[in-house]
């Protein structure tokens, strides 16, 4: 057989039938459910008398909606409240396994499914999420759904797709002190452009990425979509294996050395095509903030506010323009200068253990600043429960911060976490979107150590300048 | 899923790249269990101003584009989140084509499930096309599926591809989820082999 890439490999592995037109029906092997996107799905089954074909391959969780002050307290909304009433008598209607709010498992869809050990290598995962793209840094073929295809792959473990086109962003040598895989992540799509994934599966492949720790490949993989990307992956490797012996839903005795062996041969083979290579030197990657309203308008923190005149086409030109008026911003303003309101750490982007440590790393012994405000967010029960043994959560609420339930919270704000018209907030999650964090709110996107600099000074802040990372 | 053949209208201009999935629908219209309703809900920010009341700049809010059947927009249409609530509003509202340089993968999959057309053309045609929609309510667009051609408002054919099974599935109304379901052999097979192969794809539990 030629030469594969490891997106070739998974999906040859995983065609069950083929039209012919090419478009292809495909076993899925993990699927993830939150309540958001899933209830008319459930509804679409029950209507047309359908089952669920293999109920033990979903796993449903409640994140999007969920108020993340006391539990214990119910929920205000009654629309929310509906929502996730809804996921709960669904699950237990159709007999799949849910983590409901006060379930310490409980936690981000994308942030759970590793945690649990549920994503594994070489297997296809779906979500009705658009960031699904995480659980590829696993080396697990992972991509965001609509709803009509929840309910498809409810009724029948497969979907319909076309195979996409193989990408490979090659990141060469090794990341500079300070630099962490969000700071990667959104320089790649500055580089790429927010369309520039279109129609791919990107590979990631290089040192930097070997040397990422599973939570950075994560949030590597995380944003794979923000580059228009069908998904992202990472082959998996010892670290890998490592992050899931052990884990609940991971294999286990021979199951997990059968598995292990499979999963050495998941990765491209030499020669392997690429229709589109993209290649970044790590040591010109700074840190980076975003400016505008689009991932992909991203800078380092050393830059200054772009003049939209200096963008190529019209295009471009009348969406920098529109995006400086929506957040309040000159051109030429230096990066380091602009005061911000509100600091959120969290999201399946940034909202794990080594996450939550790189902020307390930044603001240990130190008190955030007086015009910010601050929450922190953990992924999960789990993480929470973590960084309150480590010491994390004394460490961050001594600086100032609000220690807070998991879930979504503030990266889209269904729940009462929010930013007011105008805020300004130094953001850990993955959207800048005009009105993402709340109607009229501004987002500024970057790396958990970058977040907890800006909250100390107060205005967004060179880390590298803080600690000696 | 509704049957599109044919479909003539007019259409509204929407010149901005990067237009995302929370501008087309915002996230106070997802707590919904319904697929219903949506298309009040479509484009909020840019179509209401904060009292609620309707910012006549809007294009869907001119007299002219009201009833739209076309979009017209920059690249990178529906990029963002995978929500399906976007499809559905547009649909809702009656929008049944959109046309634009690219669309983001999801949204295109989504788009097509509800029974609307999505046409990629090349930017200077998409340009031509949005300057000729700026004419309102005299420039009728029209599109025929089965040759795949969508003719302008002065008569030009643009013809565009199109995957043939989304082609067959959007001309017949076809339900996805009953074609696949016919496949059940296929698919119990393919599950037996991949669970002798591979026992460790069961989640342990
Ligand atoms: S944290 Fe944000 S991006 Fe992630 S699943 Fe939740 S809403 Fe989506």
């Amino acid at each position: 057989m030629s030469a594969r890439t490891l997106y070739d490999k998974i999906w040859d592995a995983h065609v069950v039938s083929t039209e012919p037109d090419g478009t292809c029906l495909i076993y899925i092997d993990r699927h993830l459910v939150h309540e958001v996107t899933s209830a008319q799905a459930f509804s679409g089954l029950r209507h047309n008398n359908r089952q669920i074909r293999r109920p033990e391959l979903t796993l449903a969780v409640v994140d999007h909606n969920i108020p993340t002050s006391d539990r214990s307290q119910g929920i205000d909304d009654p629309e929310s409240k509906l929502q996730i009433d809804t996921l709960r008598s669904n699950t237990a209607e159709f007999g799949v396994e849910y983590f409901d709010a006060t379930d310490v498992r409980q936690g981000i869809v994308h942030i759970i499914g590793p945690e649990q050990g549920f994503t594994l290598p070489g297997t296809t995962v779906v979500c009705g999420d658009s960031h699904t793209a995480t659980h590829g840094a696993f080396g697990a073929l992972a991509h965001g759904i609509g709803t009509s295809e929840v309910e498809h792959v409810l009724a029948s473990q497969t979907l319909l797709q076309t195979k996409s086109k193989n990408m490979q962003v090659l990141i060469k040598g090794k990341l500079q002190k300070g630099v962490t895989a969000k700071d990667l992540t959104l320089a790649i799509i500055a580089k790429t452009g927010t369309a520039g994934g279109t129609g791919h599966v990107i590979e990631y492949c290089g040192e930097a990425i070997s040397d990422l720790s599973m939570e950075g490949r994560m949030t590597l993989c995380n944003m794979a979509i923000e580059g228009g990307a069908r998904a992202g992956l990472v082959a998996p490797d010892e670290k890998t294996f490592a992050y899931l012996k052990g884990r609940p839903k991971a294999p286990k005795g021979a199951d997990w050395d059968a598995a292990v062996e499979y999963w050495k041969t998941l990765k491209s083979d030499e020669g392997a095509h690429y229709d589109q290579i993209v290649i970044l030197e790590a040591k010109d990657i700074a840190p980076v903030v975003t400016w505008g309203t689009s991932p992909e308008d991203a800078l380092p923190i050393t830059g200054s506010v772009p003049d939209p005149q200096s963008f190529e086409d019209e295009h471009k030109q009348a969406a920098a323009k529109r995006s400086l008026e929506y957040m309040g911003l000159t051109a030429g303003t230096s990066l380091d200068e602009i005061e911000i309101d509100k600091v959120f750490i969290g999201s399946c982007t940034n909202g794990r253990i080594e996450d939550l440590r790189a902020v307390a790393k930044v603001v240990e012994g130190k008190k955030i600043a007086d015009r910010v405000s601050a929450m922190v967010v953990p992924g999960s029960g789990l993480v929470k429960k973590q960084a309150e043994e480590e010491g994390i959560a004394d460490i961050l609420i001594a600086a100032g911060f609000d220690w807070r339930e998991p879930g979504c919270s503030m990266c889209l704000g269904m729940n009462p976490d929010r930013l007011k018209p105008q805020e300004r907030c130094a953001s850990t999650s993955n959207r800048n979107f005009e009105g993402r964090q709340g109607h009229g709110g501004r987002t500024h996107l970057m790396s958990p150590a970058m977040a907890a600099a800006a909250a100390v000074t107060g205005k967004l802040t060179d880390v590298r300048t803080m600690v000696d990372s | 899923m509704k049957a599109l053949k044919e479909l003539t209208g007019v259409a509204a201009p929407l010149p901005m790249m990067n237009v995302d999935t929370d501008m087309i629908i915002p996230k106070q219209y997802l707590k919904t269990i319904s697929r219903d309703g949506l298309g009040k809900g479509l484009f909020h920010a840019m179509r209401y101003h904060d009292d609620g009341t309707d910012n006549p700049d809007f294009v869907l809010n001119r007299e002219a584009y009201k009833n739209a059947s076309f979009l017209i927009a920059g690249d990178n249409f529906g990029c963002g989140s995978s929500r399906e609530h976007a499809a559905w509003a547009l649909e809702d509202f009656g929008i049944r084509c959109v046309i634009a340089s690219s669309f983001s993968d999801i949204f295109y999959n989504n788009a097509f499930k509800n029974g609307m057309l999505l046409i990629k053309l090349p930017q200077d045609a998409v340009d031509t096309l949005t300057a000729q929609a700026e004419y309102g309510s005299n420039a009728k667009f029209s599109v025929d599926l089965e040759s795949q051609i969508l003719t302008a408002p002065d008569g030009t054919e643009h013809k565009f591809e199109l995957d043939e099974f989304k082609k067959h599935c959007l001309l017949n109304g076809l339900d996805e989820i009953a074609l696949t379901l016919e496949k059940e052999n296929t698919i119990a097979s393919f599950e037996k082999s991949s669970t002798q192969n591979h026992s460790w794809l069961t989640p342990a539990n």
